[in-house]
C-alpha cells in the first residue's frame, strides 16, 4: 500500500453515500431479471476497461474550492519527491451523488465498482489521481461490506462457491502486491483493459443470448 | 492514557492498512480450513448450480453460523471465515470512530457512527 496518500476524511464522509447506495442496490438485485443485470455489469466492465487504459488527465489548476470542502476538512495534501503538495476538493455535492449511484452499482452486481469512485473523486471533485485511486482502494471494502450483508441474510451466499473465489482473490492479490512495484503501469494498464474488455463483451453476449 | 501521543491521520492509515490485512488472513484461513474439509468429504460430488436455491437459514446468520464451529461443520466453516472478510472492513470503521473520538473531531464521529450504523443494519438486521 502507497502510505500517506490517501484521505482518511474524504473516504468516510463519501462512504455514507456508498454504503446507503449499496443496501439499495442490494435489495433491488432481487427484483431486477438476471439479464438486465448481465448488461449493466458488461456496461459498467467496459467503462472501467476504457477508463484504465487512458493515461492520467494533467492536472487542472486554479479550480475554486467549495466552502462545504472547508467545513468537512476534505482538503488535504500528498507526498511528493519534492515535498508534500496540498490539494483542494471541489463539486462535494455532485461527487456525493455519484457516490451514490456507485454504491447503488456495487450493491446491484456486487462489485466494489471502484472504477466508478475514482471517476466520481477524480474528475467530478477534481481530487489528484493518487489521492482518488488510493482512497477508493479503501472504500471498496466497505461499500462491498454493506451489500454482503444484505446477500448473507438472504441467502445469497454458497460458501462451497465462495470459498475457491476468496481463497483464489487473497492468493492473487498478495502475488500481485508482490510483483507491482517492478511492473511497468502501461502494460498493467494494458492488460487489465484487454482482460476486462474482454470479460464485459462475453457478460453482455450471455445476458443478451439468454444464458443467465 | 499515554501522553496522548498524537493520533495522525498518517498513523490511523498505518493502522488501519494492518488491520485489514490481519482480517484478510485470518478469513483466508478460516475459509482454506473449512475448504479443505469440504473438499475431503464432497469433493468428488457433482455440484449442481444451475438452479438457483436460496440457501439454508442456518448459513444466513452469525448465530446459526457460529453454532457450527464446535462441530467443525464445514459450510459452516468456509461461511464464518467470509463473515470475518466481511467484518473487516467493518472494524475498520469502528476503530476509525474511536480515532476521530480521540482526535476529538465530532463532525467526523457522527460522520463515521452512521457509516457504521449502515453496516451493522445490513449485517444483523436487513430482511426484506
Amino acid at each position: 500500500m502507497r502510505e500517506g496518500f490517501s484521505n482518511i476524511r474524504i473516504g468516510m464522509f463519501l462512504e455514507i453515500a456508498t454504503t446507503v447506495g449499496a443496501v439499495c442496490g442490494a435489495f433491488a438485485a432481487a427484483k431486477i431479471s438476471p439479464s438486465i443485470l448481465g448488461v449493466l455489469f458488461g456496461a459498467v466492465l467496459l467503462h472501467s476497461a476504457w477508463i484504465s487504459t487512458r493515461a492520467r488527465p494533467a492536472p487542472r489548476p486554479g479550480e475554486k474550492d467549495d466552502p462545504l470542502a472547508t467545513r468537512l476538512r476534505l482538503n488535504g495534501s500528498f507526498p511528493t519527491p519534492d515535498g508534500p503538495r496540498s490539494y483542494k476538493v471541489s463539486h462535494v455535492k455532485t461527487g456525493f451523488g455519484m457516490m451514490f449511484a456507485a454504491g447503488a452499482v456495487s450493491g446491484l452486481l456486487g462489485i466494489g465498482s471502484g472504477a466508478l469512485k475514482v471517476v466520481a473523486m477524480d474528475r467530478a471533485m477534481r481530487i489528484p489521481f493518487k489521492v482518488s485511486t488510493t482512497t477508493s482502494n479503501f472504500m471498496i471494502g466497505v461499500t462491498a461490506a454493506a451489500s454482503a450483508g444484505v446477500y448473507l441474510n438472504r441467502g445469497y451466499i454458497d460458501p462451497g462457491l465462495t470459498m475457491p473465489a476468496v481463497l483464489g482473490v487473497i492468493a492473487g492479490s498478495v502475488l500481485g502486491a508482490r510483483l507491482l512495484p517492478g511492473a511497468p503501469t502501461m502494460t498493467l494498464r494494458r492488460v487489465f483493459g484487454v482482460v476486462v474488455g474482454l470479460l464485459a463483451v462475453e457478460m453482455i453476449y450471455n445476458a443478451l443470448a439468454g444464458k443467465l | 492514557m499515554p501522553a496522548r501521543a498524537p493520533l495522525t491521520d498518517r498513523r490511523m492509515d498505518e493502522i488501519i492498512g494492518a488491520l485489514l490485512r490481519y482480517g484478510v488472513m485470518l478469513s483466508g484461513s478460516v475459509v482454506a480450513a473449512g475448504g479443505i474439509w469440504y473438499l475431503i468429504q464432497y469433493g468428488t460430488s457433482q455440484p449442481g448450480y444451475h438452479a438457483f436455491r436460496g440457501e439454508p437459514e442456518y448459513l444466513r446468520h452469525l448465530r446459526g453460523i457460529v453454532s457450527g464451529i464446535p462441530g467443525f461443520h464445514c459450510r459452516r466453516m468456509m461461511q464464518l471465515g467470509l463473515v470475518l472478510l466481511i467484518s473487516t472492513p467493518v472494524a475498520r470503521v469502528a476503530f476509525s470512530v474511536l480515532a476521530f473520538m480521540l482526535q476529538r473531531d465530532r463532525i467526523y464521529v457522527v460522520i463515521t457512527l452512521i457509516v457504521l450504523a449502515v453496516l451493522l443494519f445490513s449485517l444483523c438486521g436487513a430482511r426484506s
